[in-house]
């Protein structure tokens, strides 16, 4: 295989600020993040020639958004696999541009679901506005009332049972990431929180109550990729992608252990294409749908042994200061979760790595490598896992 | 009878038998003929070495909890009344298969917890599958 480490970098960024847009379309929060980011890298419209994107709502969303922007890609992209989609996406752009078939690609995502009053993670089998359950696997898992909440907690129970891990490690995560949330004046929810404020709030489905849940919120953003070549003359020093990984998991006939999840089988290319090993990386952005997601995915990417997961989010080790910052934005937590979180990964991997808060507490001192896991769709059936680290010179 | 308020299969060819089982109170996996593998939930195709010849056999009915979640909120008509139980329970046979623990406290249930089969009827062509605490 060719190698493909700084094949391509991102060079362009944006994020739509909104967390609530109710007089726009999605289609419009895409075209506007798509110019920013543009502008960002200092590219055109004429330099675009990949469009990655996934939506929960737009039908064929790649075909809608090219339509809408009047634009003519060699290559469209809508692989659509929950929230950690666009993990997927880089490392589509990757290949496509280090094998030279496009030079730029733009990726993108936007949603109303808060607007929309869609109930993500609770919205059981109508939260896909489904008239008829599909024969399979539908039809064996939804007449239990399954929802995207219920499925991450049945995984959190069984963590709980086989390795002791406890309400107040999971409650770890959402602390931390409300501390980060409160130095970004973006975030969704900026006030502090205690662990006691997370294990007294109300019960979704046990064992997870309603604090270890990520936010519902409108958004958008995009993401600009581009060829080394291309790279140098854009304005920011180019955030090279060094390797990527992805697989899915699922229930295996019946026959598999859902407590190892997709990021177990992802990270490895990842690592063995970037050349580098745990200790380089300086941040991690880790899909956080749910707390245990990210005790479960520390565990699967190798940063700490199965099971000891609540452990080592405990005593700060994951907040800025610690020895692996974690979503430095305030995650799905706290910042945003707009249906599906992926895009906004990249996007603070990409800040900390051009060191755009020098100088403030939110800055990774030093951050030169970033990993970036996305998680979609739900670890008690099936989902996926997409690693991407991310790099400068 | 009241009238059944939650989610319906879709049946077709190759999940009829199970839930036609289903109706005469008996709860049907899959064994492969070439690789002697079972598999949940059931299909037209060995999931393992990819041949069609698919047995149909009768599962004990007992297994036990895998894991579990009491839900309390759920917006999905049939499920936003009060908490119930959705589990993994996994069959002695050695498949998991997604369910509801009824006839127990939501309290009572742990993982490990010996269950078995029981079935309510929904309408004339569907009876659904659910676990008990075992006798």
């Amino acid at each position: 295989m060719a190698d493909v480490n700084r094949g391509a970098a991102i060079v362009g960024i944006h994020e739509h600020i909104t967390r609530y847009a109710p007089d726009k379309s999605e289609l419009q929060l895409q075209g506007e993040s798509i110019i920013k980011a543009l502008d960002d890298a200092g590219l055109t419209k004429k330099d675009v020639d990949g469009l990655l994107t996934a939506s929960m709502s737009i039908r064929n969303s790649g075909l809608a958004l090219a339509d809408y922007l009047d634009m003519s890609p060699k290559m469209v992209d809508n692989t659509t696999v929950g929230g950690g989609s666009f993990e997927f996406h880089l490392s589509h752009a990757l290949n496509a541009i280090a094998s030279g078939r496009i030079n730029c690609a733009v990726i993108t995502y936007s949603t109303l679901a808060k607007s929309g009053g869609v109930s993500v993670g609770t919205g059981g089998v109508s939260r896909f506005g489904h008239p008829q359950l599909d024969p399979s696997p539908d039809s064996f898992e939804e007449l239990y009332g399954l929802t995207t909440v219920g499925l991450y907690a049945m995984i959190a129970q069984r963590h709980m049972h086989l390795y002791g891990t406890t309400s107040e490690q999971l409650a770890e995560v959402a602390v931390t990431m409300r501390k980060h949330a409160g130095m970004n004046p973006e975030a969704l929810f900026r006030n502090p929180i205690t662990v006691e404020d997370v294990v007294r709030s109300r019960v979704i489905s046990s064992p997870l109550h309603l604090m270890d849940c990520c936010v519902i919120t409108d958004g958008g953003g995009a993401v600009v990729v581009a060829s080394p070549e291309l790279a140098k003359n854009c304005r920011h020093k180019p955030v090279w992608v060094l390797g990527a990984g992805e697989a899915v998991a699922h229930q295996g006939a019946g026959k598999r252990d859902l407590m190892y999840i997709a990021a177990k089988q992802s990270h490895e290319p990842a690592f063995a294409m970037a050349g580098v090993t745990h200790k380089d990386i300086d941040m991690a952005m880790i899909y956080d749908s749910f707390t245990i997601t990210v005790i479960e995915t520390l565990e699967d990417l190798g940063f700490c042994e199965k099971g000891e997961g609540g452990q080592f989010v405990s005593n700060g080790r994951i907040q800025l200061g610690g020895e692996l910052p974690i979503n430095t934005d305030g995650g799905g937590l706290s910042s945003n979760h707009p249906g599906m979180r992926g895009l906004f990964l990249l996007l603070e991997a990409t800040r900390q790595l051009r060191h755009q808060f020098e100088g403030t507490p939110r800055q990774v001192p030093d951050c030169k490598i970033a990993l970036c896991h996305g998680t979609g769709g739900a670890l008690g059936s099936r989902h996926s896992g997409g690693t991407v680290i991310l790099g400068v010179d | 009878m009241p009238e059944w308020n939650k989610p319906l299969p879709t049946i077709v060819g190759e999940t009829k038998p199970y839930w036609d089982a289903c109706r005469q109170g008996r709860l049907l996996i899959q064994k492969c003929d070439k690789c002697s593998e079972f598999q949940f939930y059931p299909r037209g195709i060995c999931s393992n070495c990819w041949s069609n010849d698919i047995q149909w056999v009768q599962a004990s009915g007992k297994g036990t909890v895998w894991t579990f979640t009491v839900t309390y909120q759920n917006r999905t008509q049939g499920f936003n009344e009060g908490p119930y139980v959705l589990a993994l329970v996994e069959l002695e046979e050695g498949v998991k298969m997604f369910t509801n623990i009824v006839e127990c406290e939501p309290g009572a249930v742990e993982i490990g917890m010996p269950v078995e089969v029981t079935f309510a009827r929904a309408n004339d062509r569907v009876s659904i599958p659910y676990f008990k605490p075992a006798s």
